[in-house]
């Protein structure tokens, strides 16, 4: 390990020079932990995230990272990642499809704790029948835990936006986990030219002093935290109690807008935002899109593109602005559910022009072609 | 032990038990369970039922902390999570059975912020929560050595839902999910932590106050130093057995004391307990 340097964020991210490296997401997301001042990791296998969390292993062995273990099970690493959350250090982990099913119950939690975790979801289809192919569906339930959500396109993404995740999260009034989704295998697995910042410089370490809510480690003062529980409580203070405090997890991402637009530039990217046929799509769906945009562009049909890189706190506004201008909105989506297409479609006004598809799932491709003939027959069938 | 001044100017506003805790809490005074009575506990009210082993036992366990002042808790769901929230120390509730798993972050955690104190976690759990359904993540953090100690509050029984069949509930008898009677023996974990790779295992009632407190104490000194340390507790649970809470500790009497430990535990224990007076901590 190089003797390394802190950096502010700002610099990091707008100004420190980036070498050019031939990488996989999986390598791309363990360059950004190695950058991150990671304190722990805790893992367990799954495909295809294993790969990144084995590269972590070997950052830790190098030293760049304080602990590591490979952890029981999904909800056990979650649960451990926690408790190393709330001990006042900074933290990784990574899980894919069923891992994040395992794990669920604590996603919830991470959030009303207010942990600033950092998760990388590497998606994958999730059973029955057995699938450890590529699918988003999981993103659409990750959407609604509290967790802030970010969706990469490529391994270039995956590398920003995990660093970007943590100086978000980090905020004292964020202060909220985040998950970093990227598709399983058309990113996590393919090989890119990702443009990475140098290694011997690092974000600034955690500092547990700034955390909104009481750090255990004994160096606080010891009040008693109340004297009569809400838990056991049937009465309105109590279910009150737990009421704001749900809506506080909310306001907390809420909040987290103005360091989004601060430190990733805008939680969309546009191309074209006056055409009339508009893609809106994440992930690699959005990389899919673009390429289908330029073809029926070179055609000579007006198509746009609308990729949205935050899906939570979800940018209604943006989007519900870019929607007023274009006659058609085709959504194209890697999982069966449309979880993006019904967010959208309750943010915007005439949402009828609005069309949900095209739809892989299972782990099958989405060749531009497939959305470029899509929006060929919706454009003649309406 | 600064953190726990009140600020210059807060002390005419803060509560008279505030007060007390500072003035005479505790913290950094080496107390035990003798000196019960002398000193402002940790907790002082709970909303436990009359005649509860739960109530007692956490009482005696506070007394025994070695280091109170620089003790986290890691709790559960059950009926000890109704008191922990009033315990005048930092205490985690976790979600249903995975304190262990919360416990070993906590505790690598403080240990890369804290490498020159002992940061002591201590697991506080119903028998529900560590042998069903956190089987896993109990057995798993002594397989991986994790230097905290698991104490088991065990009522026989899952008293906070309603009194249905736990592991730990004996073979035959007759409550909620168990029908027609329990199928199979109370599980002998105790047994179970000395081949899982615990350093100290101790069965403890407290029908015998000062002995539980003593295994506490030592469950917790050997778990900075070695490895992993597990107590198991009887605490008979008169809401749910449907017996006058004044027999509490007469029946909490009907168990084993047993007290194991490896030779480097039994080592250690001698040398701090025929040492000077030491309350460990800061080194």
């Amino acid at each position: 390990m190089p003797e390394r340097k802190v950096v502010s964020p700002e610099y990091m991210f707008f100004e420190a020079p980036r070498e050019k490296k031939y990488l996989i997401g999986n390598e791309a997301v363990a360059e950004a932990v190695k950058r991150a001042n990671v304190d722990m990791v805790i893992v367990y296998p799954i495909t295809p995230q294993s790969e990144a969390t084995h590269i972590v292993g070997d950052i830790y062995a190098q030293g760049y990272v304080k602990d590591y273990y490979r952890g029981e099970d999904e909800f056990n690493v979650m649960s451990a990642i926690a408790g190393a959350a709330m001990g006042g250090v900074r933290v990784f982990t990574a899980t894919s499809g069923p891992g994040t099913l395992r794990a669920f119950e604590m996603f919830p939690a991470w959030a009303g704790e207010r942990l600033p975790i950092v998760c990388a979801f590497m998606t994958r289809g999730v059973n029955a029948p057995l699938s450890i192919q590529p699918d988003t569906i999981e993103i659409g339930w990750l959407a609604d835990t509290g967790m802030l959500i970010f969706h990469a396109e490529d391994p270039q993404d995956f590398f920003d936006m995990t660093l970007q995740a943590y100086v978000i999260a980090e905020q004292p009034d964020v202060h909220l986990p985040v998950g970093v989704c990227v598709d399983g295998f058309f990113v996590t697995h393919t090989r890119e030219i990702v443009e990475l910042t140098p290694e011997d410089e690092m974000l600034p370490p955690y500092d547990p002093r700034i955390s909104p809510v009481v750090t255990m480690d004994m160096e606080t003062v010891p009040v008693r935290h109340m004297k009569d529980p809400f838990v056991m409580k049937s009465n309105y203070i109590s279910y009150n109690a737990h009421a704001s405090w749900q809506q506080e997890v909310r306001a907390a991402a809420e909040r987290a807008r103005k360091y989004i637009t601060r430190y990733m530039g805008s939680p969309v990217e546009v191309l074209y935002p006056e055409a009339e046929v508009l893609f809106m799509a994440s992930g690699t769906a959005a990389a899919q899109a673009r390429v289908a945009m330029e073809r029926m562009r070179a055609e000579g049909i007006d198509v746009g593109l609308v990729k949205i890189k935050v899906i939570r706190p979800f940018p209604e506004k943006e989007i519900a602005k870019l929607a007023e201008g274009p006659e058609i909105i085709i959504i194209p989506e890697h999982n069966i559910t449309g979880w993006l297409a019904r967010e959208i479609k309750s943010r915007v006004n005439n949402n009828s022009k609005i069309y949900g598809g095209p739809r892989v799932f299972g782990g099958m491709t989405m060749p531009p072609e497939v959305i470029v003939e899509e929006t060929k027959r919706v454009l003649v069938d309406g | 032990m600064e953190a726990l001044k009140i600020s210059p100017g807060f002390e005419k506003i803060m509560p008279q038990e505030y007060l007390d805790l500072v003035e005479d809490g505790p913290y950094g005074r080496g107390l035990t369970v003798k000196d019960l009575g002398t000193f402002k506990e940790l907790i002082e009210e709970h909303p436990l039922c009359a005649g509860c082993g739960l109530g007692l036992s956490i009482r005696l366990i506070l007394a025994s902390l070695p280091n109170p002042e620089n003790t986290v808790i890691v709790g559960t769901t059950g009926c000890n999570s109704i008191l922990m929230p009033q315990v005048a120390i930092h205490n985690v509730h976790a979600l249903f059975g995975n304190q262990n798993a919360v416990a070993s972050g906590l505790k690598r955690a403080l240990r890369i912020r804290y490498p020159n104190t002992h940061k002591d976690v201590v697991v506080i759990a119903g028998d529900g929560a560590v042998v069903d359904i956190g089987l896993a993540p109990t057995m798993h953090s002594w397989f991986r050595r994790e230097q905290f100690t698991t104490i088991m509050l065990d009522n026989e029984g899952y008293s906070n839902t309603g009194g249905q069949e736990s592991g730990m509930t004996r073979q035959g008898v007759v409550v909620n999910m168990a029908p027609v009677g329990k199928k199979f023996p109370k599980i002998p974990l105790h047994e179970v932590a000395k081949v899982a790779g615990c350093a100290y295992v101790a069965t403890a009632t407290p029908a015998r106050a000062r002995r539980l407190g003593q295994m506490a104490r030592r469950a917790i000194l050997v778990a900075r130093e070695i490895g992993p340390t597990y107590v198991q507790i009887f605490c008979p649970c008169s809401t749910n057995y449907k017996f006058p809470p004044a027999e509490t500790l007469t029946r909490a009497k009907e168990t084993e004391i047993t007290e194991y430990m490896i030779p480097e535990a039994k080592e250690l224990i001698e040398r701090i307990e025929k040492g000077p007076k030491s309350r460990g901590g800061e080194e």
